[in-house]
């Protein structure tokens, strides 16, 4: 195997994790809505806006590998780990309850979950919208 | 090529483990309610209830439902048909989730009505005039008031039993015993403490009828 080859797998591998985990997030939101009928609240449905649509972009960009692909997940990694950081920032309590833009029904700042004390529906996805947009620029770097 | 089978198996376990995380996760919720069933059989029936049918029956119907919900109007005409097929074997508890906004106003009505013996009269009146109060872009449960002269309660009796303090008590329980039966839709059922997991007119009737067979072996019910 060529070292531009292995360079390549590598390349194909980081994408292919990114994918994984765009698609772990889709499955596991649904989850939590369809199967456990959480309610998501207006917060929970901007994230999901931005982390469905990466399921398709970087599944896409795998085959063959593209690094357009890129190009178009970034900047939706980018927005959804916005919203995640500003629903944990709430749910923590750190911007006021009163500032938060829910409306009558569900709040966002209502806990479902919480796994080991600090594993929040929100904090699953600031972690992988972090992780997504961290395997993004790292695969940026590589391939310029 | 070994890239995409990668991918291919990753898909196929994706869905997969979302699935039998689903089924399994379906059986937990059905064990819970059903061992429950058995130990604490006041949760379905706490005896304030309005009910309908004959009070020796068997099979148990517990409806948790919210006036203002669309689905439980059209669920009631189905329910009276049942309770008159299986005459003598079934009893229908309604209870409430009152998830729609405003809906613990109509409870509250509905409680009071019962001071006057117009429960059911007035639960006619509130289903038939949902379309007027219960919008859910705009509801307006004011609009109630025009309607239920039609069933000839005193409303200012009315009114004034409103705030009698048992009905916020039944109130209160049966949102609890909602919360504990995890009720997050309705109408949600439970017969004899089993739960209706798949909604549906035909998997109501399925669920009745097998508790029917259960406690009435040997007859043949047509």
């Amino acid at each position: 195997m060529t070292s531009s080859e292995q360079k390549s797998n590598t390349n194909w591998t980081i994408l292919f994790i990114a994918w994984l985990m765009a698609s772990t997030g889709t499955l596991g939101s649904l989850f939590f809505s369809e199967v456990m009928e959480f309610a998501p609240c207006t917060l929970c449905w901007y994230q999901r806006i931005f982390m469905y649509p990466l399921v398709i972009t970087l599944g896409i960009g795998l085959f063959p590998l593209d690094k357009n692909a890129i190009r178009y997940s970034l900047p939706l990694a980018v927005a959804g780990w916005l919203f995640a950081l500003y629903h944990n920032l709430l749910y923590s309590g750190i911007i006021p309850e009163s500032l938060q833009p829910c409306r009558q029904g569900v709040s966002c700042t209502e806990k479902y979950i919480d796994l080991f004390g600090f594993l929040t529906i929100p904090m699953l996805s600031l972690i992988l919208f972090t992780a997504i947009t961290a395997l993004l620029v790292i695969l940026k770097r590589r391939l310029s | 090529m070994e890239k995409k089978i990668i991918f291919a198996l990753s898909v196929i376990s994706l869905v997969v483990l979302f699935v039998l995380a689903s089924v399994y996760f379906e059986d937990q919720q059905t064990e819970k309610i059903e061992s429950m069933a058995m130990v604490d059989t006041a949760v379905f029936d706490r005896g304030h209830s309005q009910w309908l049918g004959s009070e020796e029956a068997k099979v148990v119907i517990t409806e948790f439902f919210d006036p203002g919900c669309e689905t439980c109007r059209a669920f009631h005409p189905f329910l009276l048909k049942i309770l008159s097929h299986y005459d003598g074997k079934t009893k229908l508890v309604k209870r409430y989730a009152p998830l729609h906004l405003g809906a613990d106003k109509m409870v509250m009505i509905l409680e009071a009505s019962k001071q006057q013996g117009k429960y059911w009269e007035t639960l006619d009146v509130m289903f038939e005039s949902q379309q007027h109060w219960a919008s859910h872009s705009n509801p307006q449960p004011e609009n109630i008031w025009q309607f239920l002269p039609e069933t000839g309660l005193d409303i200012d009796k009315l009114k004034a039993d409103m705030s009698l303090p048992e009905i916020r008590g039944i109130l209160q329980q049966d949102m609890m015993d909602a919360k504990t039966l995890n009720v997050r839709k309705t109408p949600q059922f439970f017969v004899n403490g089993r739960p209706l997991l798949e909604f549906g007119d035909r998997q109501l009737l399925q669920l009745i009828q097998s508790e029917i067979d259960k406690h009435y072996p040997n007859q043949n019910v047509n």
